[in-house]
Parts: structure tokens; sequence; C-alpha cells
């Protein structure tokens, strides 16, 4: 694995809610331009660890963290990095869609507006609109409000709105577990075309998509990582027998 | 073992029926008792003051001969005092609102006031009538002011502004701000292009609600000496003056049958224009659901 280069790199990192640690000294590399899955079963700290990638815990009160997340060589919670600019850099899907309540256009223009990102902004809203695979559906409708879209089209919006920043890393949390089958698959094979660019770190129940889409697989539970490793070797090989009896379905 | 017919109502179902839609009546009738009697009251209020609604009754100033006298210096008072309090409450009350909901750290402190301001809520009028006194118009020396007065008035109705935005602004779902924040949004436009458009129908039910309240008290307006008989407009905001509650009390206070049927229209007034005020309100509350 050594030939990738890993951009962003948990570092025996814990997180604890009021005391409680949700997520024990995790050590995590992301390749660059690789899809990594974090797979485990529900309150096994996999939601957490992807919220500190760009610090959207801070919004959580009483929230505490120990160790080191290193986005290239920077400490992303060093007192001087203001969290703003990690979101610039690294952005967010959520699991349920939350396009803002304005029209298609204003939803993914509306990041690069108050960022004052330069460039012609028509031409930055439909370069995203065609990468999330959106741009034929929508075209013609631009003005229209965003909430009038389908649950499919309004995440792969919301994934269109993350591209619209030109992030280096796209964090996505259950993208897919509001989503019917046929939605779930587009936004699968949106998945394989971004990492031509993006580097994408995928939460997910849903075992088949990790083993479908990612290259890399992280499995947690109770907050540990118990393996990490390419997707194939986690599927097929784990090294550990808790991995191997969450990927067959014995538990979880 | 007797076999059950599902489709065949029990006593026990039956029951359960009688009992909801003996609840759904009761409701419905305790609804259209209360609506029937503020009709009796407008009715009432109609009948007598109608006869009195004219231009002439708009615009002339309080007189001792029924038939001359107007509402002009209380209608232009109200206005005055409205105005007055709420560019000094809004701002103030929606600002706090702000603070506390998006700010402000959940500790003990901000609890502390948070219940406070939901006490002081409840606080009688007059009590607020008193405090103007001493402070505004004594302490601060600005007099018997129409400025006095709704600084007084900001303080009563500000509790009810600052609870209903408060509200208003939590019902924004947080995976709104989320989303803001995911694209490197400040909190301040997080706030400004997301909380407030979203909060604005509701702020603005509390804002309508709090100035009906400012529009009809009586109580601390007379506390900080406010005048009842006044032959002059304020011209600015420290010019003396007088309310439509006060000169309506002031005529019903009178023996004389005529000033009664005066005060009533005066009420007609009052309430159109706290009608005008809340159909401001569903209006702007209807092209924000529409947007």
């Amino acid at each position: 694995m050594t030939e990738y280069n890993s951009i962003l790199k948990a570092d025996a990192l814990t997180i604890a809610y009021a005391g409680a640690p949700a997520v024990r000294a995790v050590t995590l590399p992301i390749y660059e331009k690789k899809i990594t899955a974090i797979i485990g079963p529900s309150g096994c700290g996999k939601s957490t660890l992807l919220r500190s990638f760009n610090r959207m815990n801070d919004f959580v009160a009483d929230v505490s963290h120990e160790g080191q997340i290193r986005y290239r060589d920077q400490d992303l919670y060093a007192p001087e990095v203001d969290p703003v600019e990690v979101r610039l850099r690294i952005g967010m899907v959520f699991q349920k869609a939350n396009p803002f309540p304005k029209s298609i256009f204003r939803n993914v223009a509306w990041g690069p507006e108050i960022n004052g990102m330069d460039g012609d902004i028509n031409l930055r809203v439909e370069t995203a609109l065609r990468q999330a695979a959106l741009w034929d559906e929508v075209s013609s409708r631009l003005d229209d409000s965003a909430l009038n879209l389908s649950g499919g089209q309004q995440q792969r919006l919301c994934i269109a709105r993350a591209l619209a920043m030109e992030p280096e890393v796209i964090l996505m949390d259950e993208p897919c577990s509001a989503l019917d089958p046929v939605s779930t698959a587009h936004i699968e094979d949106l998945l394989f075309e971004l990492k031509e660019k993006f580097t994408i770190v995928i939460v997910t129940h849903n075992m088949q998509q990790a083993a479908r889409v990612s290259d890399f697989t992280a499995f947690m539970e109770m907050g540990h990582l118990v393996e990490y490793g390419e997707t194939d070797q986690v599927f097929t090989r784990p090294t550990e027998t808790r991995t191997e009896e969450y990927v067959t379905g014995r538990f979880g | 073992m007797n076999k059950v017919n599902p489709l065949i109502v029990s006593d026990q179902l039956a029951r359960r029926q009688w009992l909801s839609r003996l609840f759904k009546h009761f409701c419905t009738g305790v609804t259209f008792l209360a609506v029937a009697i503020l009709g009796v009251l407008i009715f009432q209020v109609s009948v007598a003051g109608f006869g009195w609604l004219d231009w002439q009754f708009l615009t002339s100033f309080p007189s001792r001969f029924p038939e001359r006298a107007g509402i002009y210096s209380a209608l232009v008072g109200t206005l005055w005092l409205v105005t007055l309090t709420a560019s000094l409450a809004i701002p103030i009350g929606v600002l706090a609102a702000i603070y506390l909901e998006e700010y402000a750290p959940k500790n003990r402190f901000t609890a502390f006031i948070e219940v406070n301001i939901a006490n002081l809520a409840g606080v009688p009028s007059i009590v607020y009538g008193i405090l103007g006194l001493a402070v505004f118009v004594r302490f601060m020396g600005l007099e018997r002011s129409v400025l006095a007065g709704a600084m007084t008035m900001s303080l009563l109705v500000m509790p009810v502004i600052i609870i209903a935005a408060k509200e208003a602004i939590r019902a924004v779902p947080s995976s709104l701000r989320q989303a803001a924040f995911a694209v490197g949004a400040t909190r301040w436009q997080v706030v400004r292009h997301h909380v407030l458009p979203s909060a604005i129908p509701g702020i603005l039910t509390g804002v309508i609600l709090a100035l009906s309240r400012a529009i009809g008290e009586t109580a601390p307006l007379i506390m900080i000496g406010a005048l009842t008989y006044v032959a002059f407009v304020p011209e600015g905001p420290l010019d003396e003056f007088t309310a439509l509650p006060i000169q309506i009390f002031n005529w019903t206070a009178r023996p004389q049958e005529t000033f009664h049927e005066l005060a009533a229209g005066g009420i007609i007034v009052l309430l159109a224009i706290l009608l005008l005020m809340n159909a401001t309100a569903v209006y702007i509350r209807y092209r924000g659901s529409k947007r």
C-alpha cells in the first residue's frame, strides 16, 4: 500500500462526547484519488470519525479530541487552523439530502459565491452539475426550487454543491441510505467517475456497496478500527475473525 | 374458543369511538363559543360606535363637545408609539434571540437568562410602567415623551419577541446549517442566508403579537404620565403624547352616553389597525412560503 499517496491521516485519534469515547485510538490513512469505505454496525463511531475529517464535530457540544488528523502535513486541529478553510478543501455530502430551500442554481452557486471564488459562476454551476450527472435532467429548469427534485436528484444536487467548491476530498455519510436502488446505482456509478479527480471517503451501512465501489475498506466496531486494507482483501481474506463475521453477515 | 369476526365492532371499540366523537364535538363547541363571544363584543362596539366613524372623527382633536371630538392626537400618538417601539424592540429582541440560539454556549448562565426572559414575559405591565417612570421619565429625564413611552413598551414586549424569535430560529433544521457550513460558510453567512430567511415567518408572528400588545396596553402609559387631553400631535420623539387606549379609557370614564359611543368608535379604529398589522404579517408569511 505504500505506493499510494495519503492525503488525510488519522493518527491515534480518540474522539469523546462528554468524556465517553466514540472513536478510540484510530490510525487510518486516506489515499489520494481512491474511494475509502468505512463500514461497521450502528454506533461504531464511523460517522464521528468521518465528521472529524472536516471538523463538523466542532458544532457538537462537549466533544474532545486526542491524537491528530493530518491533512497533507497540516494538523487539522491545530489552533491556527480555521475550520472554514478546512471545509473548503474537504467537502461533505450528508445522509439525508439537504438542499437549501432555494433554486437549483442557487444551491450550487451559493458556496462559491460566499467564498469569493472567481471565474464564470454559470460555467462553474454547469460543470458541477455535469460532474454530478444531474445536468441533463435540470439544465432547462435551473431556477426551479431544489425541493421539487426527487430524492435521488436532491442527493446528486448536494454532491454537485460539494463539487462546485473544487474540494480535494469529499466525505459522504451514508449518502444512499434514503434512496431507492435505481438512485443508489446512479450515485455509485457517479463515484467511479469522481475518483478520477477527487478523494472520496464514504461511510456506509451497506456492505455490498462498500465492496462494489471502494478501493480501501475500514471496518470499525465500538470505536475501534478492527481492520483496514484493500477492499478485496478485507472482503475475501480478512485477517480478523470479527471482520469476517461482519462482512459475511453473521452479525451487525 | 369463539371465532371473532374482526369487522364487527365490539362494544369496547364502540365506546372508544363514542368518546372520540364526543371530544371532537367538545372542541368544536368551545371554539365556536370563543368566536361567538368575540363576535358579540365586536357587534356591540360596532352598533355603538359606527355612526361616529367619519373623516372628522379621525382628524379632530378631542373636545368637550362630542360632535366636535376626534381621535387625531391619539391616533398619531399611537402610530408614533408603535413605530418607535418596533424600531427599538424588534432589532434588540431578534438579535438577542440569534445570540441565544446560534452563539451562546449552553451552560447554566445562559439557561438562567432564558428562564428569566420567560419570567419577564409574565410580569404585569404596570410594573414596567413603574420602571419606565423611574428610569426613563425621571432618571434619564425624558419627561412624559413618546420616546419614554416607547422605551417602556419595548421592555414590555421584548420578552415576547425574544421567545418567539428563539422558537422560530430553533425550528430551522440543523441539516440546513450543516449543509451551509459544509461549503465553507461562516456562522454569520449561515445565519444571514439560511437561518433568518427560514425563521422570518415565525419571528414575524411573534413581532405582530408583541406590537399588538403594545398598541392595546394602557396601564404603563398612564403610569409614565401620558396625557389624557392633548390638542396637538407629537412632532418628535421627545414631545408629549397620548394614545388610543388612553383616549378610549378617558371617554369611557365620562358619565355622558355620547362619549361612550365615541369610545366605541375609537375601539373600532384600534381594531382596524390591529387587523391591518395582522394582514401584513399574513401577506409576508404567504410570500415567504411561496419562495
